[in-house]
């Protein structure tokens, strides 16, 4: 669903609160967090979606990569898991079902998360997912509000994926273009939350479906800073340039701008395909990290250090234009 | 004159069946019928970015897009 549709959804529901619940529901955050003790909380968060690629392994690493995405954006530690899948048992053979579940474990594995359950039922479209559970201390939660002037913004993982997933669905894409963007998506953000947490920075998220400008605009949103991004150091594939250009632009895409055109402004000189991509919602993207001046050269020397090696300083946290991104 | 009707296809098949028609046919003045606006969009781009001009004609609520060739 876009962006406006959740919101209108969700608008006017009684929601409880509770002294406990650290991160709700009333902000568009990564994930939950709910106090156990003063010294542990638990951070909950689930995601499913239809089949991005066509290899079932790939599908089922990439699924469960982005569900943990957001506790690693959250700066959690994510323990356990459970299956979410819609299965069309008449139309498909049980082994395609068997490969995505062994690529879910299989990263679920590299992540240290442990299988404990699942529900499945029958559904006309393949969808596969989980739900997550893990700790957090209460303290050191990693809000995606934080963001101050002065801070240098970081995205660990190219742009361009929802792009050229589009192009795969038209048949255009080269299956060097599926290797590229299944090895980025099936890539845990667990090294770049621990990179993150290591330096200390001010706020963080994942980018995912409503894009970097969308994700970023949530950052900033109702607070007293804005960002400037650099429309020219953002990493993005290649391809997603190629696709772009052609009119491979998914529906989303379009919804991302229309929600967010008042927060944004795009010169002129930015090219079209390029405020494409920045709009272009993600399926397992890096993070979005908000981190201090003096601070933003060690983390991406250290991120880079680690094979994060497309990590880049792509704009940084200003205190005029507020809740407003300029786009150079 | 070739007509492309990719009404009822979401995207990126109207691209797709735009694409080939140019191909198929690089010399012709082509008329593609799109039914939404994301359609309308990503066919323009296609278009554009193989020179060709792009004339919309809003019809009922569809689109009527008039695709010519460079030099044309």
């Amino acid at each position: 669903m876009g962006p406006g549709d959740l919101a209108q959804a969700l608008a006017g529901l009684p929601l409880i609160s509770d002294p406990n619940l650290i991160v709700g529901i009333e902000r568009a955050e990564d994930a939950g967090v709910y106090k156990l003790t003063d010294e542990l909380a638990i951070v909950q968060t689930l995601d499913f979606f239809t089949p991005i690629v066509d290899d079932p392994y790939a599908f089922g690493q990439i699924a469960v990569a982005n569900a943990l995405s957001d506790v690693y954006a959250m700066g959690g530690q994510p323990l356990t898991a459970m299956n979410i899948v819609c299965f069309p048992q008449k139309k498909m053979d049980i082994s395609i079902l068997r490969d995505i579940l062994a690529g879910g474990l299989e990263k679920m594995h590299e992540a240290g998360v442990i299988l404990v359950g699942g529900h499945s039922v029958e559904d006309d479209e393949l969808k596969y997912g989980i739900s997550v559970t893990g700790t957090i201390h209460p303290a050191k939660v990693v809000l995606n509000t934080g963001a101050r002037a002065g801070d240098r913004l970081v995205l660990t993982k190219p742009l361009g994926t929802g792009i050229i997933s589009t192009a795969i669905k038209g048949g255009m894409a080269g299956e060097g273009a599926v290797a590229k963007i299944t090895r980025s998506m099936s890539t845990l953000n667990l090294k770049a939350s621990e990179l993150m947490q290591a330096t200390g920075v001010n706020a963080c998220t994942d980018v995912t479906g409503f894009g970097l400008l969308g994700h970023a605009a949530e950052m900033i949103e109702g607070t007293d800073v804005g960002m400037v991004i650099d429309s020219t150091a953002v990493p993005f594939f290649p391809e997603a340039r190629e696709f772009a250009v052609m009119g491979m632009i998914p529906a989303g895409l379009y919804r991302n701008r229309e929600f967010r055109k008042n927060m944004v402004e795009v010169a002129q000189e930015v090219p079209q395909y390029l405020a494409d991509i920045l709009f272009d919602p993600q399926t397992s993207g890096g993070l979005l990290i908000s981190v201090p001046e003096h601070k933003a050269s060690r983390l991406l020397g250290r991120l880079h250090k680690a094979g994060i090696s497309e990590a880049a300083i792509i704009g940084e946290v200003v205190s005029e234009p507020k809740g407003r991104i300029i786009i150079r | 004159m070739t007509e492309v009707d990719v009404r009822g296809f979401s995207c990126p098949i109207p691209v797709v069946k735009t694409k080939k028609a140019m191909e198929d046919n690089p010399k012709d003045v082509l008329t593609v019928l799109v039914e939404t606006e994301v359609s309308k969009e990503n066919v323009s781009r296609l278009a554009q970015s193989r020179g060709y001009s792009v004339r919309e004609e809003a019809v009922s609520g569809e689109y009527r897009l008039t695709l010519t060739p460079p030099g044309k």
